[in-house]
């Protein structure tokens, strides 16, 4: 795409032909020199801990017994395959993201498709429902657990009190559903943001020729708008992945893991083992694994918004 | 631009729209403005409902602790600002200083770094603009904690634990891949003629960049800075784990009155709405570039 390479013919001089390359080599620096210090800025923050990382992976450490540092191989990472507490937080992981995610886009796109006509208050409806993805995450996972899910004071137990059900103690009895609601409760108006900005972007004759054609509501949906939202509905389910799989703050404020490792995903397990634990090899071998997870899904995510980007940047 | 203006609204009651067999086929017109009415009450509700936690949040604030943990919830009380005269004259004041030094000093250092990066990927190219771009975010897709215990290490051992430089470093590099996305979509939309002029006029690089570039994309550095200020504020990990009591941010102090004071209840949600109330005003007013920050510029 922007490899522009420059053959030269074969006529003329040397020296020529030199001066042109080190006056090529200096414009490249030029133009590179504005990158440089973000690009050394984040190999800094991000690479050099990773590979630190992975060199803590491959040896035993512990920080409560400093003396008993070796080289282990890859003893850490057979061992955290035989840890089934590491198995059932990765699948916990697992069921909090696409949990979360499935079903904040189902309401996402719920509520954008009802956005995406004019009414009466449209913008204080838009600002209400974009509210919960501003409040301070620490805030909104001890509003769920206290205020909304206390098994004597809160509203839920107060609302199901009304058509008779006995109080449920929601983060003990159900910690992973508790805590997908409050993520849910979050990433909705994420999920309703970026859907609402793929619905106005369609264009309105393509719309109207559809209806004008007799086409049903539903079939203009589906034939129409639901594959323009294509694009929007994979992003929005990747950035939705990315960010919703590192949760940490739900989980530690909301359930602290539990009961027991019940509801531990792989940020939460592998901080415990780090800064509870101290068992930095293990953690660590923990930490590669997720890292090799992710980037199998960040691929993807990748390609598809470098697709949408270059799309845009072509028309 | 942004359609949060509270006042231009009314509370449009929902219209009477009590179903009497919604099938009327004879009648076009008005079935469908019925289904209309319908559609519209349906949305409120659902957005109340959405927001029902936020107002419950706010509501208990101005509620005394006996009120606020009752059994019935109660509904009406008399309303008190005991809760945030609490907090003001507690030791939040600290907290939500070194919230405002991380997150304004990390925005800063962002901008600084990631206008002249996004330059070089847009107005002026490198040629391999494409691998950094792919570089860039791909540090976002690393998982936080798998780099914490390196970043705990060494930060120890160079006697920057519990410092809010540190801080401000970690959010700076969180927020620079975002950032440095967000303006090259701006910087692509400056029209070429524009730089072509500048150039001929003999402009100096520096000279276009400040003269030219920065006045045009101001808009877009105000978007850029904002959704870097909203996940710096809001950053709880770095700061659970590499503070303590020197650096300790807001989210921090909501968790400790939580665990320190056992529960109560409205002075925790007083101090939510105050931890919260910043980002909620920055997103409410700039609901617009939230969409094209939050798609790392992809959606506009």
């Amino acid at each position: 795409m922007t490899t522009t390479t420059t053959r030269y013919a074969d006529n003329r001089s040397t020296e020529e032909v030199q001066r042109q390359k080190t006056a090529e080599r200096a414009e490249g620096w030029r133009r590179r020199a504005p990158l440089l210090p973000a690009l050394i800025f984040v190999i800094i923050c991000t690479q050099i801990p990773f590979l630190l990382t992975i060199w803590y992976s491959l040896r035993s450490r512990n920080l409560l017994r400093p003396e008993g540092e070796q080289f282990v191989g890859l003893s850490n990472f057979s061992d955290i395959f035989l840890d089934s507490t590491f198995r059932s937080a990765a699948l916990n992981s697992v069921l909090i993201t696409f949990g979360c995610v499935f079903v904040a886009l189902l309401l996402g796109l719920g509520l954008a498709l009802l956005l995406d006509r004019p009414f009466a208050g449209r913008g204080v409806v838009r600002t209400l429902l974009i509210t919960p993805f501003l409040i301070m995450p620490v805030a909104g996972a001890m509003l769920w657990s206290i205020s909304m899910f206390n098994p004597s004071y809160g509203l839920v137990n107060w609302m199901i009190g009304l058509v008779g059900i006995p109080p449920v103690d929601w983060t003990s009895q159900y910690p992973l559903f508790s805590i997908v609601v409050a993520l849910v409760w979050q990433w909705t108006p994420f999920m309703m943001l970026l859907l609402l900005a793929g619905l106005q972007s369609q264009q309105r004759d393509v719309l109207e020729a559809a209806s004008m054609d007799g086409a049903s509501t539903w079939d203009t949906f589906r034939f129409v708008t639901l594959p323009h939202l294509r694009f929007y509905i994979e992003l929005s389910v990747l950035l939705g992945v990315i960010y919703v799989v590192n949760t940490f703050d739900h989980i530690y404020l909301m359930t602290a893991g539990g009961p027991g490792t019940a509801s531990a995903n792989l940020p939460f397990y592998i901080y415990q083992r780090a800064f509870l634990g101290f068992d930095i090899g293990q953690s660590a071998a923990m930490g590669v694994v997720t890292v090799i997870a992710t980037i199998i899904i960040s691929l993807l995510a990748l390609r598809l918004i470098f697709r949408g980007l270059n799309a845009k940047e072509q028309s | 631009m942004n359609a949060a203006a509270p006042s231009e609204t009314a509370h449009t009651a929902p219209p009477s729209a009590e179903s009497h067999g919604t099938k009327k086929d004879a009648r076009p017109a008005p079935a469908r403005r019925r289904k209309g009415s319908l559609l519209t009450a349906l949305t409120w509700v659902v957005a109340l409902l959405f927001f029902a936690p936020v107002a419950w949040m706010v509501l208990t604030s101005f509620k005394q602790e006996s009120a606020a943990a009752s059994s019935p919830p109660s509904f009406f009380f008399e309303p008190t600002l005991d809760q945030y005269r609490n907090i003001i004259s507690s030791d939040a004041g600290p907290y939500f200083m070194n919230s405002l030094i991380a997150t304004a000093g990390s925005t800063i250092l962002v901008l600084i770094l990631a206008v002249p990066a996004a330059y070089a990927l847009s107005i002026r190219p490198i040629k391999r603009t494409q691998d950094a771009l792919f570089f860039f975010i791909s540090t976002k897709m690393l998982p936080i904690v798998a780099v914490i215990m390196p970043i705990y290490v060494i930060a120890g051992q160079i006697r920057m634990l519990d410092n809010i430089l540190t801080l401000i470093i970690l959010y700076t590099a969180m927020n620079l891949p975002i950032a440095i996305w967000m303006m090259r979509s701006f910087f692509l939309e400056v029209p070429s003629e524009v730089l072509e002029a500048a150039s001929i006029d003999g402009a100096s690089l520096l000279g276009t960049m400040r003269r030219v570039l920065i006045p045009m994309v101001a808009p877009g550095i105000a978007a850029t800075a904002l959704i870097c200020v909203i996940f710096a504020w809001n950053e709880f990990f770095f700061a659970l784990n590499l503070t303590a009591a020197n650096a300790a941010t807001a989210p921090i102090y909501l968790m400790s009155t939580m665990t320190s004071e056992g529960l109560f209840l409205a002075q925790l949600s007083a101090a939510s709405v105050l931890a919260s109330l910043p980002v909620v005003l920055a997103g409410w007013f700039a609901q617009k570039q939230l969409v094209r920050g939050l798609s790392m510029g992809a959606v506009k």
